[in-house]
């Protein structure tokens, strides 16, 4: 089977790792890197499982070819926690707890990754609908969406609020 | 997923020598969304992905960049939805196209998908999609939507195959008049129209593309001052899914007149599907809610539905209308 080898950044971390060519990200990130926290639920782009962001903007890792990451900056829900600044959770991770926005957790990775750059792209307090557009494309069968949405919308604003007491 | 070799072209000369060298089994490749899923399906699908991403230099830039240029605007192949759906350029007689764009699949989908790949997709028919069934693209003999559940196929244009043309974006690009830019053997530019094949001509295959050729730009002729264009589309579900059906219009109104019009309707025959005779009895009528429910009755008209997708008459109607509305800035009554 033909390999490659692939030079990549990892949640700020370079890493140098063999893999076949014809592997997706996901697959890298999963069986090479043990980044379990993506998922790999259809597999085909239908779930949003899998999202990742490259370079800052999330994409599907099941539909992306490991070696399109190649010299890109590829962050997972593992390195969320580190976007937040201080080591530990991320505000959207603490506002998932406490709204008890998850259930059976599949989806959440995920959810997570699309929820970050929708709030860090537009700088402010997102608005459910705004939240609704940003996660068409992840799907959760337990909860209803409900409590995500109002986490979601509830970090953004703590997220706004910390921002403005930085620099105030 | 079926195994291929991936190459990493440098420049267009490179990708077409190693396309041509891997005919038939070698396919250019944008973000390859379509083709992995071919690949992890089973589908017939290439050997050899060859990858236009690492092509560099100005060509590199122009293939994923919108730049208005003296006959227009130019797309580049690469650029993805994303792009499309927020570039400012594409505002105002182009919204149709961002309009589209900025509809089709997912926020993360579109993150990744390209124009190119978007135009040049295979048809998302369930029995084509099925690596179990017959489908007359996979060289059988026989379409199973005539005699199936054909809910989402054509009811335009069908025969000997009834699928529909997979793509949001051809739709608004053919009212917009677009013509395609091609690198191959020697560089040649067409209609967008051209470029697709139908089923009665070749059930195998969607396009017109010789093996080596690789659709670089899409390209937007200028448009004459009070041109505007509209899209709409019906889905099942508000996002995340293929349009049932859907319209775009691109009018040019002169003093309450309108000069120009053009309208395509897609998810509703094997092509993107001109009403070319509805066009012709929009031109020099002021528009009004009659003459806009006359053309989407005249543009219907001859719809030939199947056995189980008559809704999809009254539903493109529907569209068309929207869309005219939308074009011309008159209200759509309640």
């Amino acid at each position: 089977m033909p390999t490659q080898l692939l030079r990549l950044r990892v949640n700020g971390r370079h890493e140098e790792v063999a893999a076949p060519t014809h592997w997706t990200l996901l697959e890298l990130l999963r069986y090479r890197l043990d980044l379990i926290g993506s998922k790999q639920g259809c597999d085909k782009g239908d779930c949003g499982a899998c999202t990742v962001q490259i370079d800052g903007r999330p994409v599907l890792a099941c539909l992306t070819l490991a070696a399109k990451a190649e010299t890109r900056e590829v962050t997972t829900v593992e390195g969320l926690g580190f976007m937040g600044g201080a080591e530990g959770c991320h505000p959207l991770q603490d506002a998932f707890d406490r709204w008890d926005a998850a259930q059976c957790g599949f989806c959440t990775p995920g959810i997570l990754m699309s929820a970050e750059a929708l709030i860090r792209r537009l700088g402010r307090p997102v608005t459910r609908d705004e939240v609704r557009d940003a996660l068409a494309g992840n799907l959760c069968r337990c909860t209803g969406y409900t409590k995500i949405l109002d986490a979601i919308v509830d970090a953004s604003e703590r997220i706004h609020d910390a921002g403005e007491a930085a620099s105030a | 997923m079926k195994n291929f070799s991936l190459l990493r072209p440098r420049s267009l000369d490179e990708a077409r020598k190693a396309l041509v060298d891997g005919a038939p089994k070698a396919a250019p490749r944008g973000a390859g969304l379509d083709i992995l899923d071919h690949l992890k399906e089973g589908l017939p699908a290439p050997d050899a992905l060859v990858e236009l991403r690492r092509i560099e230099g100005e060509t590199g830039l122009s293939l994923r960049a919108a730049t208005a240029g003296a006959d227009g605007l130019e797309l580049g192949a690469l650029s993805t939805l994303s792009q499309l759906a927020e570039s400012p350029i594409l505002s105002g007689p182009y919204a149709a196209l961002a309009e589209a764009a900025g509809q089709a699949a997912t926020p993360s989908i579109r993150n990744m998908a390209t124009l190119g790949g978007n135009l040049l997709q295979r048809p998302r028919c369930w029995y084509y999609r099925d690596r179990e069934l017959v489908c007359l693209k996979k060289g059988g003999d026989l379409c199973l939507a005539i005699s199936g559940d054909n809910r989402y196929h054509a009811i335009l244009g069908g025969g000997p195959a009834f699928y529909v043309h997979p793509s949001s974006l051809a739709t608004p690009a053919m009212a917009l008049d677009a013509r395609v830019r091609i690198h191959g053997e020697s560089p040649r530019e067409m209609p967008l129209d051209e470029l697709f094949v139908g089923p009665a001509e070749d059930p195998s295959r969607e396009h017109r593309l010789a093996p080596g050729e690789v659709l670089t730009h899409l390209i937007l002729p200028t448009p004459e001052a009070g041109a505007r264009s509209a899209y709409f589309a019906l889905r099942e579900k508000q996002s995340h899914d293929w349009p049932l059906v859907e319209a775009a219009v691109a009018l040019r109104l002169e003093g309450g007149t309108i000069r120009h019009a053009r309208i395509v309707l897609g998810h509703v025959a094997p092509l993107p599907w001109r009403a070319s005779e509805a066009e012709a009895k929009l031109v020099g009528q002021k528009p009004s809610v009659e003459l806009f429910a006359r053309t989407a009755e005249l543009a219907l008209a001859p719809a030939r539905p199947m056995t189980g997708n008559a809704y999809k008459v009254p539903a493109a109607r529907g569209a068309l209308r929207h869309a005219l509305h939308r074009a011309s800035g008159l209200e759509l009554p309640a």
